[in-house]
């Protein structure tokens, strides 16, 4: 359909960015690439009464690498990141990870920022802030905060984000060279939402055994989440195909995922459990 | 709003509301009809254009946000003369039945095959995945992008 009429700002500065969202109680959407919005607007679940277009926001296209990880600023665009031949060694999970995001055509367009304001439970950038613990850093009319993911993803399309917040960057803590990972997702068509997908890692200790285990998991849920349980399976073991089996059904039994029209309860629960095994066996090799 | 870009490399000024699409501006203000909306909601990939090289759907992008961009429709694509050696490489392969989501595949393979000459079989399936034929089953579109490949790698090196 047609997109819903709406008024159009293109800002130059994000003080008057963040003004023009706080001038429309609420009504107001910021818009990045789009590839989320416009077809919340076609489909008419999404109708706000100003667009305020970020594209000329200054700083905000940036991937920073540093000794205390990497920030990725809000219009970064999955293209960037998959262009982006430092993170091969700066943050291999997520570059694995978003080489899963959509389609070609929308990885032109898709931002790092606009995928985390929309939180679709089973969107790869918001399972990888949680995975990973990451920090989201927004400004707003009382200025700028940061916020962890664990409180930043509140639901199903709902995040703590307030109607005047804009993301500036999301921050993924360092990333030890040693560190082992694992990315598995598993969806009917080549760019689909996934069924159920997880984005896992461990930090070898002494004996090969795991340590510091951090489980996530998208599209079993309402948002994406960490699995205390399965990570407890995990540190402290040797990660042979026994350990993955088990911790795979400590991961099944932890989630609570719902019956929806793509897929059972039942069959997301299962499925979960294969991921975890298939992308800790993938980490150990 | 009054807008200005650079469409097939002439500029064009045009007076839209905010909430027309770069497609709906291609195809009514600028007549160039050759781009094809089938979703418009991003699903299908018939509208793809080229905006600043990179391969996007035009049903997801606003005309205003294309202010000062380089835009290229498959119109951009082709010339009067003669078909193109990935316009040729489609009809050998019968590329193409009815011809509605053709425009998006022909914009799609070039960009890939521009940034990417020596792409193979899994990757132009990777990337063509994002655009929707309910005629062909694929494998022709797939192998028409393959056969093309080594002009745009003997494009590369002349550049």
């Amino acid at each position: 359909m047609k997109l819903p009429a709406f008024e159009y700002a293109c800002p130059a500065t994000i003080n008057e960015a963040v003004a023009l969202l706080a001038s429309h109680n609420g009504d107001a959407k910021a818009l990045a690439g789009g590839q989320s919005l416009m077809p919340m607007m076609a489909f008419r679940v999404a109708q706000p009464s100003l667009l305020v277009d970020l594209r000329k926001l200054p700083g905000l296209r940036e991937i920073k690498i540093g000794a205390d990880g990497v920030r990725l600023g809000a219009l970064v665009r999955w293209r960037d990141i998959l262009d982006d031949a430092r993170l091969a060694a700066a943050h291999p999970l997520l570059k694995e990870a978003i080489s899963h995001v959509a389609h070609y055509q929308i990885r032109n367009r898709g931002t790092v920022g606009g995928s985390c304001a929309h939180a679709d439970p089973a969107a790869e950038m918001p399972g990888i802030a949680q995975a990973c613990d990451a920090e989201i850093a927004v400004m707003g009319k009382a200025g700028a905060r940061t916020i962890k993911a664990a409180d930043f993803f509140l639901g199903a399309l709902a995040t703590a984000l307030k109607p005047d917040e804009i993301i500036t960057e999301v921050r993924l803590p360092a990333w030890p060279p040693q560190r082992r990972f694992g990315f598995q997702e598993f969806a009917r068509r080549r760019g689909d939402f996934a069924m159920a997908g997880v984005a896992l890692y461990y930090d070898p200790a002494a004996g090969g055994k795991a340590a510091n285990a951090h489980i996530g998991v998208i599209g079993v849920g309402d948002r994406p989440r960490r699995l205390a349980g399965a990570e407890a399976e995990l540190n402290g073991k040797a990660v042979d195909d026994a350990t993955a089996i088990k911790v795979g059904e400590a991961a099944a039994a932890e989630v609570e995922p719902q019956d929806d029209i793509h897929a059972s309860a039942a069959y997301r629960r299962a499925l979960t459990g294969t991921m975890v095994e298939r992308a800790l066996k993938s980490a150990a090799k | 709003m009054p807008t200005q870009f650079e469409v097939n490399g002439k500029t064009v000024s045009v007076n839209v509301e905010p909430r027309l699409t770069l497609a709906d501006c291609l195809r009514h203000e600028l007549r160039l009809t050759g781009t094809h909306i089938g979703c418009e909601h991003g699903v299908c990939g018939a509208c793809t254009v080229l905006v600043n090289g990179d391969a996007v759907r035009a049903c997801l992008m606003l005309a205003v946000q294309a202010e000062g961009a380089k835009v290229v429709t498959v119109e951009g694509l082709s010339n009067d003369a003669d078909l193109t050696p990935l316009q040729k490489s489609f009809r050998k392969h019968h590329a193409l039945q009815c011809g509605f989501c053709t425009p998006g595949f022909i914009t799609t393979a070039h960009a890939l095959l521009t940034e990417e000459p020596d792409c193979d079989a899994d990757r132009v399936r990777e990337v063509l995945s994002g655009n929707i034929c309910r005629c062909t089953g694929y494998i022709g579109i797939v192998e028409a992008v393959l056969d093309a490949r080594q002009y745009y790698k003997d494009q590369a090196y002349k550049k």
